[in-house]
C-alpha cells in the first residue's frame, strides 16, 4: 500500500464483509507527542479468541473465513516501520476495533494519502452501511457522520451522485489544512 | 459535522421523488470494482474515482456503482465487472484510469464491450477435423 489512506480503506472493507454497518473510522494526529494513531471500529461478526490469536500472520490466515486476508498484517508492517504497531480487539458478535499507531515525523511513515477518496469509495461502495470519520489534527477537528446525512435523505440512496457530490465538497472543505505534508 | 446543508439534502430529494414516478427504479448498467486488498494496492480507488467522477459530469441517473471484495485474480487487479440490463457481464482486468474512462465512453454509455481489456475473449476454439 502507497500510504495510509489505502490502509483504512482496505480495513474498513474488512469490516463491512464482516457485516457491519456502522465503521468508525478516528484519524488523530499530533505533532506535539509525535503520535498519529488510525482506529478502525466496526461493528461486525466480530472474530473469536483463537482466530484472533492468528488474524496477523499472512501466512496462517486462511482465505476461506473471507474476514481478513493480508491487509491487517501489511498495515501492521507499515505501523511497525514508522516505530509503531497494530493491535486488534474482538468480540464475537459484537465487532472489531483495529488500532494502529506511528511515530508521526517517523522517516518511514508513510504519508496519509488521500482520505477524501477513501471516504468517498466506502460511502459510494456501500450505501447501506454508515461511516463516521474522525479526523482530529492537533486541535483541530473534523466529523462526517452520514446518518446525519441518511436522516434528511430517507428513501434516496447515499450514493446517489449528487449525494457524494456534497459528501466530497464537506470532506474537502474540513480538512482543509489537516496532515501538512 | 461541518455543513451538509440540510436543504440541499432535502433539493435531491424533492427532485429524485418526483423523476422516480417517471422510471421504475430499475439500473440500466452496474459497474462493480474489486475492493479487495490486492485491488486497493493496485489502483481500485483510482478506477473506482475515475467512475464516480464520468457518472457525475454525465449527470446519468440509470448507473450504479458499487464495489465487491476479491475475486481471486489478484495478479490481474485493478478490475472491475460492467452489467447491463440486457446483456451478461463483463469483467475487465489491469485498469487504470484511462482505461476505465474509455469503458465508461464505450460499454457504459455506448452499450459495447471493450474486448481489449476484458479478461477473455473467445478462449477456446473448436479444432477443425
Amino acid at each position: 500500500m502507497e500510504d495510509i489512506s489505502l490502509h483504512i480503506l482496505d480495513v474498513a472493507e474488512n469490516g463491512i464483509k464482516a457485516g457491519a454497518d456502522l465503521v468508525k473510522i478516528t484519524v488523530e494526529e499530533n505533532t506535539q507527542t509525535d503520535r498519529l494513531v488510525v482506529t478502525i471500529e466496526d461493528n461486525g461478526r466480530g472474530m473469536d479468541a483463537d482466530f484472533l490469536a492468528r488474524v496477523l500472520d499472512p501466512f496462517v490466515t486462511t482465505r476461506t473465513t473471507r474476514k481478513v486476508g493480508l491487509g491487517l498484517s501489511l498495515f501492521q508492517q507499515s505501523a511497525q516501520e514508522a516505530g509503531g504497531d497494530l493491535t486488534i480487539a474482538s468480540t464475537p458478535g459484537v465487532g472489531t476495533t483495529v488500532t494502529a499507531f506511528m511515530s508521526y515525523r517517523h522517516i518511514d511513515r508513510k504519508p496519509m494519502g488521500n482520505m477524501v477518496e477513501t471516504m468517498l469509495t466506502l460511502i459510494e461502495g456501500n450505501p447501506d452501511c454508515d461511516f463516521v470519520y474522525t479526523h482530529i489534527s492537533n486541535d483541530k477537528r473534523y466529523v462526517l457522520d452520514t446518518r446525519e446525512i441518511r436522516c434528511e435523505l430517507e428513501e434516496i440512496p447515499m450514493n446517489h451522485p449528487e449525494v457524494t457530490g456534497l459528501i466530497r465538497d464537506n470532506l474537502v472543505s474540513g480538512l482543509q489544512g489537516f496532515s501538512a505534508e | 459535522m461541518a455543513k451538509i446543508s440540510i436543504d440541499d439534502l432535502k433539493k435531491i430529494k424533492e427532485r429524485e421523488r418526483s423523476k422516480m414516478v417517471l422510471r421504475d427504479g430499475e439500473f440500466r448498467v452496474k459497474i462493480t470494482v474489486h475492493m479487495g486488498t490486492c485491488g486497493i494496492a493496485a489502483g481500485a480507488r483510482d478506477v473506482m474515482s475515475v467512475f464516480r467522477d464520468l457518472i457525475a459530469a454525465k449527470g446519468t441517473h440509470d448507473v450504479i456503482l458499487t464495489n465487491s471484495g476479491c475475486a481471486g485474480l489478484c495478479s490481474k487487479e485493478p478490475m472491475a465487472t460492467v452489467e447491463l440490463s440486457d446483456q451478461p457481464p463483463v469483467k475487465y482486468v489491469l485498469l487504470d484510469r484511462e482505461k476505465a474512462a474509455r469503458i465508461f465512453e464505450e460499454h457504459v454509455m455506448g452499450g459495447k464491450a471493450v474486448e481489449d481489456y476484458a479478461l477473455a475473449r473467445g478462449s477456446e476454439t473448436t479444432a477443425s477435423g
